[in-house]
């Protein structure tokens, strides 16, 4: 324990930073270890989130899981036809988790959820090559959920609940490419919102033909975070009825979505000491057709951002084996395939295709209580990509450009049963 | 040991990710200065090189001067830090010794009537020339500067701003009162120099609507006004004279050749024929006009001149009536025709003496920006006069409107033969710049063929086309003269393309979309 702690605060002296698409995949170490496999894995209290029909299956009367990861990630942008470059250096991302499972009865559990699965932290420096695109955001949402799970036999269960979301936002970036203020401060505009609800579901079945084999499914709904009298705050207009705007603070009306996420998988047991798993994800990234700015007053410009995401599919591969009965060790990999299609890339989400390394441990304290430790390396190639969707007087306007990201995740968690 | 090595891989794992390293990083010789050294660069010139624009030198204009992007360029290759003797403020007017000796820069403000158009910005400014900046500056572009003042002693020296004998941008930066331009841009040992001298040569003649002299002939500078036409061989001594002193310390660099007047709006903006007979003011008085004129036309044709007939049409935008000096004075003559045409004396004579150099404007005639305030206008100077005659006020008055019935004055129009005379000095002192180019081994720029460009169909960028239409083209500042930060940036790359040429040097463009056009401000006077 102490060498993994050791190896995480190096690792925390690195000045990296987090950046990527808005899903986090973190919601649990024991399966993030397993390359974020679990829909059907029944392990621990994780399960809450992967697939609910699984938390009955768990054998204690209570269970709890609950972990933080930091990410730290880094974005290098540069373009070699004008020798500009940029790179990130954002804020430390801490996604969480906290599942809680109780036994009502040999057919029946109930749970509590809350987990982080959206969110984005990414900050260039101010007035960077693409800062009309984003300087920088800062993207939250908390998913709060009561659940309930049901088995019918041994062999079938099923299980869900309702989500409730908390939504945060804060987006800055300079109105176009060229305005400033007199003194040459460039333009820009704050979005801010806090404290957005919305509601959304989540259900899951799972299956289980013999004792070590199992098959799960679940499907997590779409949610759209409405924001509605959002704060805009203009900063650095020039004074002039011919500038767009003027400086100060309006309302805005935009939508996020959230989107629904299908996944099936399987697990098997080999004998006492291993488990492999398979899952496989459905991203329905099509509802992110475009990011859209309503600004109140009808003489601000509505700023409209075009993303034309694509549904995405993940595949995930993990292994568990029981070293002794302290430690566990696990392993995985998974492929990340990007929504962003060609000609969309944008830099406030520069999300390629990427590679997904795992590894972790969990070490038990005692019977009751484990800690549950990961890392997760994301690789990315180097890619050529260009936004083509921002416009000057009615011209599309490409930025472009050789995106190169990495992230380093580790994680820690405790699960506790009794 | 198999714990051991799940940490070790760990570790290597977290270090690899610290940070994403790029294939061919471009901060990291990505880029090549081919034979060049670019470590120390040193800009000569005039205001173009100062990052003078919208009539002042300020800080947000001094920060997008093509020194400056190109500095930011070589940056990449070896380039080394670049300073610049910023002004205090924005505002970019000049006090000395608090009192204000050079108005604050045109911003684009909109008048109570929605009208756009530029106006001074309103404030006081902090730059007080007398506050002499300790120093070397890499950017010697000195604002004002004609090419024999950079080798002239005692052009810092403030003692001289007043007599207009020496230039207050230079006594800002000059290391002594009796330093020289050229002097300090060398004490600094540039391993590479840029030098953009020559158009006040024949711009302040140019701007001024030709009312200075063309010197062409007269080798002696410490005599020229300052509105006058520099002769050519002595803008070919003092120009190899710099050339030599700054490649004596073996620098490279690039010489940059003189645009064309044409090619910037403060010459194209106002058309010559602007007299609309659909305003109030002026098309009823059509009839009129063309009457009185008829019998100027007839003296005219009887004198053998009548392509100097006038009159306006009633269809269509008519010409201005201009004075041109270049054509015989013929105001004795006609003063004879019209009295023997039935005139009376008085007004015959006015009528001689008005219309003995006058003539309509053709394409041919550039009519200055300043003038679009003055066509149409009454003239106060010419109504005195008329009054001091004792001409009746109303008849006074309609002799006296700018551009209809009084010639517009030499200083609003540069006429053929005054363009003649500026472009001949001006191919002189481009063949002057381009031989010596080839002569020292040095990059020869050929911005009068882009700025050509821009004038004509215009420089397509990634947001548009940037034309030098006034205010609206993107490529010139609203004094009509100077570029605009995205003009300067065109005019960057153009200087990079050069020197990429002659010395095997990758210096990367900068995309031109990314720098702004005309300032917009409503903090006017």
């Amino acid at each position: 324990m102490k060498k993994v702690l050791s190896v995480l605060v190096l690792l925390l002296v690195c000045a990296v930073t987090y950046a990527g698409g808005y899903r986090v995949s973190l919601q649990g170490q024991r399966s993030l270890a397993m390359g974020h496999t679990g829909v059907a894995v029944v392990n621990n209290a994780e399960i809450a989130f992967f697939n609910p029909a699984g938390l009955v299956y768990l054998e204690n009367k209570w269970n709890i899981a609950g972990g933080v990861s930091g990410v730290f990630a880094d974005v290098n942008y540069q373009n070699t036809e004008f020798g500009q470059s940029a790179q990130t250096d954002s804020p430390t991302g801490t996604p969480f988790y906290f599942y809680a499972s109780y036994a009502v009865s040999k057919n029946i559990s109930v749970g509590l959820a809350a987990y982080t699965p959206y969110g984005s932290s990414v900050e260039y420096d101010q007035d960077w090559a693409g800062s009309h695109l984003v300087n920088n955001i800062e993207l939250a949402a908390i998913y709060i959920q009561p659940l309930i799970s049901v088995k019918l036999s041994e062999v079938f269960s099923f299980g869900g609940g309702p989500i409730y979301v908390s939504g945060s936002v804060n987006f800055n970036r300079n109105l176009n490419r060229t305005l400033t203020d007199i003194d040459g401060n460039r333009s820009n505009v704050t979005l801010d919102a806090s404290g957005v609800n919305a509601w959304g579901w989540s259900a899951g079945i799972m299956f289980n033909p013999t004792k070590d084999l199992h098959f799960g499914m679940n499907y997590r709904a779409r949610i759209d975070v409405n924001v509605e009298g959002g704060d805009a705050t203009f900063s650095n207009v020039p004074n002039s009825p011919l500038a767009p705007v003027a400086n100060g603070r309006v309302d805005f009306d935009a939508t996020l979505p959230l989107p629904a996420e299908w996944t099936v998988g399987m697990s098997y047991e080999l004998g006492d000491k291993w488990t492999f798993a398979f899952d496989y994800n459905l991203a329905v990234w099509s509802a992110y057709k475009s990011l859209d700015i309503d600004f109140a007053p009808e003489d601000v410009p509505d700023s409209v951002n075009p993303r034309n995401y694509d549904d995405a599919s993940t595949y995930r591969f993990g292994a568990q084996y029981v070293l002794n009965d302290k430690i566990t060790l696990r392993g995985g990999y998974y492929f990340d395939e990007s929504p962003v299609q060609e000609g969309f890339f944008a830099p406030e989400t520069p999300r390629n295709d990427s590679h997904g390394f795992t590894g972790g441990l969990s070490f038990n304290v005692n019977s009751k209580l484990s800690i549950d430790a990961s890392f997760l390396y994301l690789q990315f190639d180097e890619v050529e990509a260009s936004y083509d969707g921002y416009q000057e007087n009615g011209q599309a306007v490409p930025f472009s450009g050789t995106y190169k990201s990495s992230a380093f995740i580790p994680g820690l968690g405790v699960s506790y049963k009794m | 040991m198999k714990k051991y090595i799940y940490y070790v891989a760990i570790l290597a794992l977290g270090f690899a990710s610290c940070e994403p390293e790029l294939e061919n990083p471009v901060d990291e010789n990505f880029y090549t200065s081919g034979t060049a050294d670019f470590s120390n660069y040193v800009a000569v010139g005039n205001s173009l090189t100062a990052g003078y624009a919208d009539g002042a030198l300020y800080i947000t204009g001094q920060n997008n001067s093509y020194p400056s992007i190109m500095a930011q360029q070589f940056s990449l290759v070896g380039g080394g830090d670049f300073n610049q003797p910023l002004m205090d403020d924005n505002l970019g007017g000049l006090k000395l010794g608090g009192s204000q000796i050079a108005e604050n820069r045109f911003v684009l403000s909109v008048d109570a009537n929605g009208n756009p158009g530029p106006a001074r910005l309103a404030g006081d400014p902090a730059t007080d020339i007398s506050n002499v900046l300790t120093g070397s500056f890499n950017n010697m572009g000195v604002p004002g500067a004609k090419s024999f003042h950079l080798v002239a002693p005692g052009y810092g020296n403030v003692a001289g701003v007043p007599t207009g004998q020496a230039n207050p941008y230079f006594v800002r930066i000059a290391s002594e009162p009796n330093a020289t331009v050229i002097g300090d841009a060398i004490a600094q040992s540039p391993t590479f120099f840029s030098l953009w001298i020559g158009n006040n040569d024949i711009l302040s003649y140019a701007t001024s609507g030709g009312v200075g002299v063309d010197q062409t002939g007269n080798l002696d500078p410490t005599t020229y006004g300052s509105n006058d036409i520099t002769d050519p061989n002595v803008f070919a001594s003092v120009y190899q004279s710099q050339v030599d002193l700054l490649t004596g310390t073996g620098a490279q660099g690039a010489l940059i050749n003189i645009a064309d007047v044409t090619s910037i709006p403060f010459f194209t903006t106002v058309p010559f024929a602007p007299l609309s007979p659909a305003n109030p003011s002026f098309g009823p008085l059509i009839p009129t006009l063309n009457a009185t004129y008829a019998q100027l036309n007839g003296a005219f044709a009887f004198l053998g001149v009548p392509e100097r007939s006038i009159s306006f049409a009633t269809d269509a935008a008519s010409a201005v009536v201009v004075l041109d000096e270049s054509l015989a004075n013929i105001s004795t003559q006609l003063t004879q025709v019209l009295i023997g045409g039935g005139l009376d004396a008085p007004t015959a004579t006015i009528f001689g003496l008005q219309y003995g150099q006058a003539r309509q404007a053709t394409a041919s005639d550039l009519l200055l920006l300043t003038s679009s305030g003055a066509i149409g206008q009454l003239n106060q100077g010419r109504l005195d006069q008329l009054l001091a005659f004792g001409v009746p006020a109303e008849t006074a008055a309609q002799l006296s409107v700018n551009g209809v019935t009084w010639p517009m004055e030499d200083q609003w129009v540069l006429t053929p033969t005054e363009q003649a005379s500026v472009s001949a000095a001006q191919a002189s002192y481009n063949a002057t710049i381009q031989a010596l180019a080839g002569i020292n081994d040095l990059a020869y720029v050929d911005v009068r063929a882009v700025l050509q460009q821009v004038a004509g169909g215009g420089v397509p960028f990634d947001g548009g086309v940037v034309t030098s239409t006034f205010v609206t083209g993107g490529g010139f500042s609203l004094d009509g003269v100077h570029p605009s930060p995205r003009g300067y940036a065109l005019t960057t790359n153009v200087i990079i393309d050069a020197i990429n040429t002659k010395y095997g040097s990758t210096v990367p463009n900068v995309n031109i979309g990314e720098y702004g056009t005309v300032t917009i401000s409503n903090d006017v006077n």
